[in-house]
Parts: structure tokens; C-alpha cells; sequence
């Protein structure tokens, strides 16, 4: 049970099922990075693919661009306690932008600036993740993860990587940035798996 | 779950408990901004820069969950929050208006293995902070006073107006007693008339260079967004390296 705080209300707005345990509306859209805004510009854009044999290809930004992209109109969850709802995004598939997978299981995901973060490829493939490049009708801007982020919308927004830089598939986990300091290692917002040992 | 070489599965963390918090004592830092005493039984303790999540919860079951960051130097069994009151808010109004001594709360923690310091780095420190962000930066402070430690910390404050100036007294104090700190404050609308400095934000002009120090500091930015961006910016420009500088942004980007 929880401990009652006296006097405390809150604010009692009807409860948004779309919103997730713990989380609260945020009208807008905060910034959260562990250091300095990168700054790629488009010109110097790659996005590395390794595959779990080791094999290696790289798309430029022309690359990306050439490939079907998608409209995307979703929520999403930061494990700081904001939720966005109706957020609307292009980009274009991650399974579009890998291709063949092999036989690997997990994604290493890298930014420019060396953050990382870890995924079962499945929640890359197999659900909906996008290589995101533009957020409300206009070019992701550098401070939401421009030129280019990862938009995995079921999970918490930290694997929703900024300045994405490569996508490494791996036969093993390897746990990412946040992950080895001690966020979760899926991180379903449902479930609130917040920090490492959360259910 | 990873797996190593040998094909065990490597010790994972346990679960992080809410536990029960009663506050015992607390005071308003500005007309905006309370600290807040925890004692917290069962807490084992954190490093300095580190941050809570809280849980509110109504007589009906409603909750709310928003995180803080520690302002105390480290403690067992005891931490403080200071919490600066966001207007429209859901829980600042409350922790800061409302809560009593002898109320309680839930947190856990301690959360944040990145925004850190401990008093065994010999680097020197550049604390940045914008309004409430400096709440963690003076845990730091605390803590190396606490700690003995001798590294040099130069603290760069920026806020609104002086009656926005959260620890006041102790950061005048502590500028004057302790070797190697250092603590600069900047008013970005109105300042005092004792102040060279026209108000206005933080401009490069008003950061230390990388050379400034023998090596090159940890640099630890905090405030809300816009502030971060613009003190990194100038940080980066004044030679300070990306992979030196660590960031917390509190609040909306605007
Ligand atoms: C890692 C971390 C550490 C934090 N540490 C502290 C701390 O030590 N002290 C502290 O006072 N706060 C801190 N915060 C901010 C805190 O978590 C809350 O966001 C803040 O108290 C507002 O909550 P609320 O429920 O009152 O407002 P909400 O009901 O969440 O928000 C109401 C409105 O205010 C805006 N808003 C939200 N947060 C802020 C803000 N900080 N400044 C201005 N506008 C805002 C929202 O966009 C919204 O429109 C921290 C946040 C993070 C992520």
C-alpha cells in the first residue's frame, strides 16, 4: 500500500488510458541528453550497419533519403515521468534501413558522441521503429536528436536514440549507456520498468 | 539478459524499493523555493548529484511521481530536496505550499550514475547552474567540504533576479571560508547596484576558459533547458571538451 500524503490532491484530471502508470501529460517536449547537443551536419551524416558476422555497409544521408519513408503520428514515454501524446514524426523503417538481419538477436545502438543503448532486434524488426529525421512537419532539430534519431515508441525514450550513428546487430545483449548505469535493460513503459530489477 | 563468456548470467541489481519518508524539518529558501528534511529509514545513502524519484499519494490512491535531486551532502538515513514552485504545477505547489513537518511521502533511489561526483577525483570542477539546477551543484559543494577535499570547485550561478537565489547564506559563507571555491553569481534581468555586470544570460564571457585550471575541469551543467544549451555552447567554444561536460535539464524545453 502506499504511504498517504496529507493533503496532497493532485490535479484529477481524467485519467488518459493511453497514458502509462507513473507517467503525467506533457504538452511540451523536454530536452533530456547526457551532455552538450551534437551537432551533425548533413554532408558528414552516416549511419553505420554491422551485422553480427561483422560485416559492415554505411548509408549516407542521400542513401536515407532514397528509401520509403513513413508518416508517423504516436506517444511517447520518457522514463522521467513525461508522457506526449499524438506526437507526429517521418522516418523510415528500421527494417526498411537493415534489410536482411541474419540470425541476430540483439541491436547495439550508437550515436554521434558515443551514447548507446541496447534493444532485442525484434522490438527493432518485427514492431514499429522508425529512423526518424523529421518531428512535427519540419527537420528534427539537433537538440530532439537531429538529423536523425531512432523512434521506438513502445519503449522508454531513452532507446530512442539521438544523433543515431550505427546499428550494430549482436548474438548477444550487450547493455548500453544508461543501461549499465542503471536503467532498465527493455524498458516498457507499461510495465514500468524504470531502473534495473524493476519487474 | 546478457550473457558473459562463461555463459552465467552476470549479478543483476535487485529491485529498488519505495521507501517511506517523514519530513522533519523545513524552511523556504527564496518566496518560491523550500527545503525540504527527509528521514528516510532504510536509506543507505548516494553520491553527491544524484537524484530521487518522490511519490505523492492522495487519500483516494492518486499518485504523482516527479524526480529531485539530493541537495544534502550524502547521508544514511536522511536526505534534503529543495524544490522551487513551478507555477501550474501538480506536485511543487504541494511540497512547497502544503507539506508539514510529520507528513510523508515515498521515494527511491538513488537514481543517476552519470551526473555525479565523488570526493575522490583529483580533477577540479566547473559547477554551471540556472535557477533550480543548482540544487545538485551544491550537493556537490557540500559534499567536498564535507569530504576535505582540496580540488579546485568554481561555481557559475545564473538567476532571474537576486531574490531568486536559492542557499544564499551558505554559498556567501563557504566562498569566504573554503580554500579553492570559488562562486560566482549572474542575474540575467536584474541585478544589484553593486553589480558591474548588466543583467542579461550567461554569456561566454562569464565562463572560465578550459586553461583556467592546470587540467582540464569536470564540467557539471544544470538548469532548465534553454540555459543548458546556451552554457554548453559557450563551454564548447571556450575549449572545454563534449566528453568533459555532463548535463541535467530540468523542466520544459522552452
Ligand atoms: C533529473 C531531474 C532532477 C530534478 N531536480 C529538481 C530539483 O532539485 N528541484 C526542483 O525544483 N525541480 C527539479 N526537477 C523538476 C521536477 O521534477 C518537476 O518537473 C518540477 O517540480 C515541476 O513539477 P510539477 O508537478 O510542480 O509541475 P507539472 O505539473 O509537472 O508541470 C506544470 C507545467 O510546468 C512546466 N514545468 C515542469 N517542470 C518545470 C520546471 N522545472 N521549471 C519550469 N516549468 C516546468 C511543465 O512543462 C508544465 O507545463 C528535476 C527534474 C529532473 C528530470
Amino acid at each position: 500500500m502506499n504511504v498517504v500524503s496529507r493533503g496532497f490532491v493532485g490535479r484529477r484530471r481524467d485519467r488518459d488510458p493511453r497514458i502509462p502508470p507513473g507517467q503525467y501529460p506533457e504538452r511540451d517536449f523536454p530536452v533530456l541528453s547526457a551532455g552538450p547537443t551534437a551537432n551533425v551536419p548533413l554532408d558528414r551524416w552516416r549511419l553505420d550497419l554491422t551485422g553480427a558476422d561483422g560485416t559492415s555497409r554505411s548509408l549516407s544521408w542521400a542513401d536515407l533519403m532514397a528509401l520509403p519513408s513513413e508518416r508517423i503520428t504516436t506517444d511517447i514515454h520518457c522514463v522521467t515521468k513525461w508522457t506526449k501524446l499524438d506526437t507526429t514524426w517521418r522516418g523510415v523503417p528500421v527494417r526498411t534501413v537493415l534489410g536482411d538481419v541474419g540470425d541476430a538477436r540483439y541491436a547495439l545502438v550508437h550515436s554521434s558522441g558515443g551514447y548507446t543503448t541496447n534493444l532485442p532486434l525484434a522490438d527493432l524488426v518485427e514492431r514499429d521503429a522508425w529512423v526518424a529525421f523529421e518531428y512535427d512537419g519540419r527537420p528534427l532539430h539537433p537538440e530532439h536528436g537531429g538529423p536523425a534519431r531512432l523512434l521506438v515508441p513502445h519503449l522508454y525514450f531513452w532507446k530512442s536514440a539521438k544523433w543515431l550513428s550505427g546499428i550494430e546487430l549482436r548474438h548477444q545483449d550487450t547493455p548500453g549507456f544508461w543501461e549499465r548505469l542503471g536503467y532498465h535493460d527493455y524498458g516498457d513503459p507499461w510495465r514500468e520498468q524504470r531502473y534495473a530489477g524493476d519487474g | 539478459m546478457s550473457v558473459t563468456a562463461a555463459g552465467e548470467a552476470p549479478p543483476r541489481p535487485g529491485p529498488m524499493p519505495w521507501l517511506r519518508a517523514r519530513l522533519d524539518d523545513a524552511w523556504l529558501e527564496t518566496r518560491v523555493a523550500r527545503t525540504l528534511v527527509l528521514d528516510v529509514p532504510g536509506w543507505a545513502g548516494n553520491d553527491a548529484g544524484q537524484h530521487v524519484d518522490v511519490r505523492l499519494t492522495a487519500e483516494d490512491g492518486y499518485t504523482a511521481q516527479r524526480t529531485y535531486s539530493i541537495a544534502s551532502a550524502p547521508e544514511p538515513g536522511r536526505m534534503a530536496l529543495t524544490v522551487q514552485r513551478v507555477g501550474d504545477g501538480e506536485a511543487s505547489p504541494y511540497l512547497v505550499e502544503e507539506m508539514r513537518p510529520g507528513d510523508e511521502l515515498e521515494v527511491r533511489g538513488p537514481i543517476g550514475g552519470w551526473f555525479r561526483w565523488d570526493a575522490a577525483w583529483p580533477e577540479p570542477v566547473l559547477l554551471v547552474g540556472g535557477g533550480s539546477g543548482v540544487v545538485p551543484l551544491m550537493a556537490m559543494i557540500r559534499e567536498r567540504v564535507r569530504a576535505g577535499s582540496r580540488v579546485p570547485f568554481h561555481l557559475v550561478y545564473s538567476v532571474r533576479t537576486p531574490d531568486l537565489v536559492i542557499y544564499t547564506n551558505e554559498l556567501f559563507a563557504l566562498s569566504r571560508t573554503t580554500p579553492g571555491l570559488r562562486v560566482d553569481r549572474l542575474y540575467s534581468r536584474a541585478g544589484l547596484p553593486d553589480v558591474a555586470r548588466p543583467p542579461g544570460r550567461l554569456g561566454r564571457d562569464d565562463l572560465p576558459p578550459v586553461t583556467a585550471t592546470a587540467v582540464p575541469p569536470r564540467v557539471y551543467v544544470c538548469g532548465p533547458n534553454g540555459f543548458v544549451e546556451n552554457a554548453t555552447r559557450h563551454l564548447q567554444d571556450l575549449g572545454h571538451d563534449a566528453a568533459d561536460i555532463r548535463t541535467e535539464r530540468f523542466g520544459p524545453s522552452s
